[in-house]
């Protein structure tokens, strides 16, 4: 498959989770971010519930692409993985706290009430916003720059995440985060005819743009004088095509918003954080770790060849699940107003007093069959048999009782 | 089986019994928000249906309700359940580093019934008003479906922990690696995924049961709130007495294939035939003080035999024992709510057969407030009774914990900064549901008060 060697085909898959969750939950913390640093008062009110709006119904699904990521990486590069994880201990520690923040602000945020309320839930839980996309950017500048040993906790747990490669990567993160986010919330706010947050959100966009764009040329500088192996590799192709790419579509982007192009400014937001993500894998290619490279960290093949093949049936679930969730929530299917449904006419009453008590009846004997082959079973057969009587006794049980409570 | 050497070599770690409080503490916070995920998405469900075939609003008031509970829980699951995965490689190095290729897939799996999950209940729940009846009703299908297979996923791996195999172990490296005779082939599986799914059900409805009988009390009890009793508590009375049967099904197991974890939850010292059973009581010096004996109840119990021969726990060396006290006593409450909640259930059962109505007396429902928490602590006492029960092994008989655990400095620092953050997370559930508890019974003419709009 695209000339991939087996062994790399599930880090193939990991990286565009990788990639999937800078964006889609980068977005997600971008608008944390800029719920963080939209004020007081009725204007940051509306810029904090149009962010909320915006990504509450996608925000679940965004952030289950770590854990797509975590359990690729665990079951294909095992040994890469316990050496990350535990020499980035204190940076994932930092991005689950942040995380939790985040999905807290979320479950709050569907029982509050008032105004003042909303404001103070999201500036307690913004902080993760802020937290979360730091320490797991910290965290692959750890790796790019070759600051995790192979080894059981053998790196620094201090110094492997917060260094000039790290924090230069932290601050990139969230920089294109907020880009990110603004571009989408810019682009929402238009498609539902918002036309002030529409305003707002693309002159956010626009600055945190600019601001990125800076940023990632100071950061070449930084990361040439710190982390040398990765930069010279980040420089020469393939990696730097991808690295162009990113600049070029994250330039691109300001246009396109500039231009009030926002749907397609969309696509090319994504392609400039996507491209980074490519760019860092093939400047690292075939090194995964400090003297282990991914052929030697790969769980044997018939695993990888599991792995692939439940990635792929997974995909055949996932994809059009998730498509069938953003053309919802694209389409404003979820913003519109909603309406009072009518059900079906109700269907004719159901078997009454005799059909309850039929069902009551079979719902003890196969209570009574289950327990009997549960309790007398030694055997995978007749104790399958068993729970197949007991499940049947629970059905019938809430069909025997689906009537109400016949007082009053 | 000899005891694996790590790949990475044995660590020095002052505090692997904090590593382990770290990691169990995590669970607990987890597994009764996934029991919510299991279960409530299903209740929800039969709300809405009851709405569909009657046209009659109350139930979709109902449903609509619970929606809001539903979101606000799975949020808090799926934020505890990354700080889970991350702790498998942040506090479990060893056993990730050695074995990841073994049980990995099984999450891999999970991982899948995880997206599903969240892809529908976003569906779900910003879909209400907004889409067709039949439509989103049947977008909340895949939820329950997801939360079936997700558990049935990581109980693969547990339950290949507690009885490993499908790999070998050559000069101290893992060979010959089998991932599904692993996951699916062991025997533990059958009796964990049927013990937790009912799990799901009697903790859920005892609590959602629970919230409404305290309403009774208090003297809060109209149709809606006899009806919002009675959906969660027929599901939870119908599963009590079955998981009775269960439980029998899984002790034998145990009794079977983890004779040490056996011996440690009976506080057996020596090996015997026609061993005791102990009620109550205290593990000291070898025998269980001041509990009430049950001739032959142990051997009657485990094997459905008075005389057959019970390992005592001299059966395997003394550092290849788990703390009896600890996973005792766990297994005692277990048990014994385990069989107040089903009498409880039968009780309710026979009043909704035979009297053709819900208990009426108030000794009932206070009963019923205490078996929501009830319920939650059999359930956090069943998980202590079989993981303490493991030790000292992560993957039984294979490795120890002390081979698993990770060689960074600074446990006691990041388990006191998870306590702080997770006492904050439990007070801020408690608001949410104290909020929408008290939230005004929103009506159809309110459309601006719908899902969505908070």
């Amino acid at each position: 498959m695209l000339g991939l060697h087996l062994y790399e085909l599930p880090l193939f898959f990991a990286l565009q989770g990788v990639a999937l969750y800078a964006i889609l939950a980068g977005a997600d913390f971008g608008a944390g971010i800029w719920q963080l640093l939209a004020g007081r008062g009725e204007r940051a009110k509306r810029i904090r519930d149009h962010a909320h709006h915006s990504m509450a119904p996608v925000w679940e699904a965004n952030h289950v692409w770590l854990i797509f990521v975590l359990v690729i990486v665990w079951t294909g590069y095992p040994i890469a993985f316990a050496s990350m994880a535990s020499t980035l201990a204190v940076a994932l520690t930092a991005a689950g706290i942040g995380i939790v923040l985040r999905g807290v602000a979320y479950a709050l945020r569907s029982a509050s009430a008032g105004a003042a309320e909303v404001r103070a839930i999201d500036t307690l839980t913004a902080a993760g916003s802020v937290i979360a996309p730091f320490a797991l950017a910290g965290a692959a500048g750890a790796i790019a720059s070759q600051r995790v040993p192979v080894g059981n906790a053998a790196g620094d747990l201090w110094s492997s995440w917060l260094n000039p490669t790290s924090i230069m990567a932290g601050v990139l993160a969230l920089l294109s985060s907020a880009y990110l986010a603004a571009v989408y919330l810019a682009a929402d706010a238009r498609r539902e005819g918002d036309d002030e947050m529409a305003a707002i959100f693309r002159v956010r966009a626009l600055v945190a743009g600019s601001v990125a764009g800076a940023a990632a040329i100071a950061g070449a500088v930084v990361v040439r004088s710190d982390a040398r192996w990765i930069f010279d590799r980040l420089v020469e192709p393939p990696a730097l095509l991808s690295v162009a790419l990113s600049l070029l579509a994250g330039a691109a982007t300001l246009v396109l918003v500039y231009r009030r192009r926002l749907d397609a400014a969309r696509i090319s937001a994504a392609i400039a954080v996507a491209a980074v993500v490519g760019g860092w894998a093939l400047a690292q290619n075939p090194v995964l770790l400090p003297g282990l490279t991914v052929r030697q960290a790969a769980a044997p093949d018939n695993v990888l060849a599991l792995l692939v093949v439940v990635i792929l049936l997974g995909g055949l679930i996932l994809f059009p699940s998730l498509g069938l969730l953003f053309r919802l929530v694209l389409r404003g299917s979820f913003s519109a107003q909603p309406r009072a449904e009518r059900p079906a006419p109700p269907a004719s009453s159901t078997g009454g007093v005799a059909s309850t008590l039929t069902a009551t009846r079979l719902a003890g004997a196969c209570f009574a069959i289950g327990a009997a082959l549960l309790l007398l079973g030694d055997s995978a057969w007749p104790r399958a048999a068993g729970v197949a009587a007991l499940g049947a006794f629970i059905v019938l049980g809430l069909s025997a009782l689906a009537g109400e409570d016949s007082r009053e | 089986m000899q005891s694996l050497s790590a790949m990475f070599g044995p660590v020095q770690q002052a505090y692997l019994l904090e590593a382990r409080q770290m990691q169990a503490l995590s669970f607990a916070v987890h597994i009764p928000l996934v029991c919510f995920g299991i279960a409530f998405p299903a209740m929800v469900l039969r709300a809405e249906w009851l709405w569909m075939r009657t046209g009659d609003e109350i139930y979709r008031l109902l449903a609509m309700r619970w929606t809001k509970v539903m979101v606000a829980l799975f949020a808090c699951g799926v934020v505890t359940g990354t700080i889970l995965s991350f702790e498998m490689g942040l506090l479990w190095p060893g056993f990730m580093g050695t074995f990841g290729a073994v049980f990995g897939l099984g999450f891999a799996l999970e991982g899948f019934s995880f997206f599903v999950e969240a892809i529908f209940i976003g569906i779900y729940v910003y879909g209400w008003n907004r889409m067709a009846a039949r439509a989103h009703f049947v977008s909340g299908i895949p939820i329950v479906v997801a939360g079936l297979t997700g558990s049935l996923f990581v109980l693969s791996v547990n339950s290949w922990m507690n009885d490993p195999r499908g790999f070998a172990v050559r000069n101290g490296r893992i060979t010959d690696v089998e991932p599904f005779s692993a996951l699916f082939r062991n025997g533990h599986l059958g009796y964990e995924i049927v013990h937790m799914y009912l799990a799901g059900f009697i903790v859920t409805g005892f609590l959602v049961a629970a919230a409404y009988a305290v309403g009774r009390l208090r003297g809060r009890w109209g149709r809606y709130e006899r009806i919002a009793l009675t959906i969660p508590l027929t599901v939870a009375a119908l599963a009590a007495p079955v998981q009775v049967l269960v439980g029998d099904w899984a002790a034998r197991e145990v009794a079977k294939t983890q004779p040490t974890k056996l011996a440690a939850l009976e506080g057996v010292a020596h090996t015997q035939r026609g061993a005791p059973l102990h009620l109550l009581g205290w593990y000291r010096d070898g025998e269980v003080k001041a509990g009430i004996p049950v001739p032959k109840g142990l051997s009657l119990l485990a094997f459905h035999d008075p005389d057959a021969e019970v390992q005592g726990l001299d059966g395997v060396p003394a550092a290849d024992r788990p703390p009896v006290n600890v996973v005792r006593i766990a297994f005692q409450l277990m048990v014994s709510i385990g069989t107040f909640l089903a009498v409880l259930s039968i009780w309710y059962l026979f009043a909704r057969t035979r009297r053709k109505r819900v208990p009426s007396g108030h000794w009932f429902y206070r009963l019923l407030v205490l078996a929501g928490p009830a319920s939650v602590l059999a359930l956090i006492s069943g998980w202590v009774t079989t993981e303490v029960g493991r030790q000292p092994w992560v993957v039984y008989q294979v490795m120890r914990t002390t081979e698993a655990v990770t060689a960074a400095q600074g446990i006691p620092v990041g388990y006191a900064t998870l306590a702080a953050f997770y006492a904050c997370l439990i007070g801020a559930v408690a608001w949410i549901l104290r909020r929408l508890a008290r939230a005004p019974m929103a009506t159809v003419a309110e459309p601006e008060h719908a899902l969505g709009d908070s």
